[in-house]
């Protein structure tokens, strides 16, 4: 079967910046993919050429196995959210979600149908006649969303759809979209830097550096089995510890503290606790690194060993559980 | 009061003086002529009369009105058009370079009026830059009369107030967040669908800023009429002229001016609400 999405080999420059170097990826049908990368990485550039508003100098986007590299924005079925939104303010909420359906000359019925239903599901409806600056910023967004959802492109990009929202409506938004993914059956490829957005909504994640992809897995694969020490920092909290000129990495969850039975242990001194609701968060000195090594234990546990600043601890874990790296 | 409102009324205390003493005292007391009646051997005879207004009425008047406004209207929109492709052409330069496109846009402003119009003349006239060209290009028939028609008039005016619609112009359409054109596009739009759905309407206020200034300096100009239009083509702002300096009739020249001062307010108040109406949706453009 080819994938929706075949982005292959392509690369990027702007002047002598390479924006995006030599990617290539495949993308399939209903998937909902995060592209994750520190500022700069290329992910703007990466969706604004499957969009259609830059070319590829180098490389070639098939699109259902046909190259659109080349086809104007316009006559792509692909969509693209803007992280700034790029709502018309000079129209309501209606009229800005009518406006892709109108370019496609449907009967004036069927827009109104189709326009009721998206912002039923967006829960619009009661705005529908309000300008964009009359809404709030999690409300703008979701006008953002329904205006490229109602055209039920084979394709919807999303460039930090959620970057102008506070924690909490984040939370609350990344569960919206994977449900609203879910109801309309869209591929998506979100674009953001927060790792821990991308492991809660993604099926595969990939991660950009410099314009190079380092790693596509699933959250869990690159979670667990980062492909290298740039990758295991960038996602999750990783530590690492520096032995026979390898890098050892271990994740904070994976150390047990007193443990009964372990591969390894080490002795330390807890030099700052930070309380964070489900769990504890402790800082121990060890002489394994330079950096006090971070672990993570659960309430419960951090009750039963009565643990404060200063205490001598012991901490363990098996080797199962250690990345090593040799860069 | 509060203490800001006093201390804005402080602040535009000097500039209101300054209106009020040069500028809304003479106009009132010139205007107020209008009510008056003319004396035999041109003063003003101070009996309280409407007739000068009736005489606005009058077909030979009212059609100057007309042709002034036909004129003035013809001026703007080709200054509007050629105007506005030139703000866009700016507006899409790379940032830095338009500071110094704008430069050139405005340079002739900075030129003395009267020497900008004679210029015209220079390239005008039956044995003029123009006429010369074609010569040299081999025509041999009579030289064309370009000069002293109303095509020459408009011209004038066009070229002496284009520099006002490209600035209002240029205005909006720099603030315009691109991505909302690229929005357009993604949705399904052309170019030119896109142009006319998104990039028209939001920036007409600056159109209108810029239309409404062309008029209305067209519509009272009368040193245009008077140099490129020959005496042949009677403007209001020559009528005006003529009432006071020639003929004598201040009282006419009063109700004339006040007739043309009226059509300014009414244009300037309208265009002021479509400003006002247009700057929410500005402000929300600009911070896309
Ligand atoms: N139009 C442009 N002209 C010149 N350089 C550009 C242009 N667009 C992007 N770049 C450069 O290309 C590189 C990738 O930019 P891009 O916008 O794709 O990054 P990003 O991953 O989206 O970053 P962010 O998370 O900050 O949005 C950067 O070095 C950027 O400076
Ligand atoms: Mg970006």
């Amino acid at each position: 079967m080819t994938p929706l999405l075949s982005i292959d080999n392509v690369t990027k420059r702007f002047g002598r910046v390479i924006a995006v170097d030599g990617v290539s990826l495949d993308i399939a049908e209903n998937e909902f993919f995060a592209l994750l990368g520190a500022s700069g990485s290329g992910k703007t550039t990466l969706l604004r050429m499957l969009a259609g508003f830059e070319t590829p100098e180098e490389g070639a986007i098939l699109l259902d196995g046909a190259d659109i590299s080349h086809m104007p924005p316009n006559r792509r079925p692909v969509n693209l959210m803007f992280q700034s939104y790029a709502l018309f303010p000079h129209m309501t909420v209606e009229a800005n979600i009518a406006y892709g359906l109108e370019m496609e000359h449907l009967p004036k019925a069927e827009i109104t149908t189709r326009v009721g239903e998206i912002m039923e599901i967006t829960e619009l409806s009661p705005m529908a006649r309000r300008k964009p600056d009359q809404l709030s910023g999690g409300q703008r967004q979701r006008v953002a969303l329904a205006r490229a959802l109602v055209k039920r492109p084979r394709l919807l990009l999303l460039d930090e759809p959620l970057g102008a929202l506070d924690k909490k409506l984040r939370a609350a938004m990344q569960l919206e979209l994977k449900r609203l993914q879910h109801e309309v059956g869209v591929t998506f490829i979100v674009v953001t830097h927060d790792q821990e957005e991308a492991l809660v909504m993604a099926d595969r994640v990939a991660i950009l550096k410099d314009g190079r992809l380092l790693q596509v897995g699933t959250p869990h694969e690159v979670y667990e089995h980062p492909a290298n020490r740039y990758a295991a920092d960038f996602i999750g909290v990783m530590n690492f510890i520096e032995e026979d000129g390898k890098t050892i990495a271990i994740r904070p969850e994976r150390i047990r503290i007193f443990p009964d039975t372990a591969d390894r242990t080490a002795k330390g001194k807890i030099v700052a606790r930070a309380y964070h609701g489900l769990d504890l968060q402790l800082h121990v000195e060890t002489d394994l690194s330079q950096r006090p090594l971070l672990v993570r234990v659960t309430a419960d546990a951090a009750d039963r060993h009565a643990l404060a600043e200063g205490d001598a601890v012991t901490l363990g874990w098996n080797h199962t559980d250690t990345r090593q790296f040799n860069d | 009061m509060t203490p800001s409102n006093a201390r804005s009324t402080l602040l535009m205390a000097p500039a209101l003086a300054w209106l009020t003493a040069l500028m809304v005292v003479p106009c009132g007391l010139i205007l107020a002529l209008g009510f008056f009646r003319r004396g035999t051997y041109g003063g003003i005879e101070y009996t309280f009369t409407l007739e000068n207004f009736g005489l606005l009425l009058d077909p030979l008047y009212a059609g100057i009105f007309l042709t002034s406004a036909r004129i003035a209207g013809t001026a703007t929109l080709i200054a509007v058009v050629i105007g506005y492709a030139a703000a866009y052409a700016i507006a899409a330069a790379p940032r830095h370079r338009q500071p110094i496109l704008l430069f050139f846009a405005v340079l002739p402003f900075w030129s003395n009026y009267l020497i900008r119009t004679y210029a015209w003349i220079v390239l005008l006239n039956r044995e003029g830059l123009i006429t010369h060209g074609l010569r040299m290009l081999g025509y041999e028939g009579e030289p064309p009369s370009m000069l002293y028609t109303e095509g020459a008039v408009i011209t004038g005016l066009v070229y002496n107030y284009l520099p006002f619609v490209i600035l209002a112009c240029y205005a909006p359409l720099s603030r315009l967040n691109p991505e909302l054109a690229e929005a357009s596009r993604d949705l399904g739009a052309s170019a030119f669908t896109t142009f006319r759905r998104v990039i028209l309407p939001m920036t007409v206020p600056g159109i209108a800023a810029g239309a409404v200034f062309v008029f209305v300096l067209s519509i009272g100009n009368f040193i245009t009429p008077a140099l490129l239009g020959g005496g042949r083509f009677q403007m209001i702002g020559n009528l005006v002229y003529a009432q006071f300096l020639t003929a004598n009739d201040w009282p006419f020249g009063a109700a004339l001016s006040m007739a043309l001062i009226a059509i300014m307010m009414g244009l300037l108040t309208l265009q002021t609400f479509a400003a006002e109406k247009g700057a929410g949706e500005a402000r929300e453009a600009a911070d896309g």
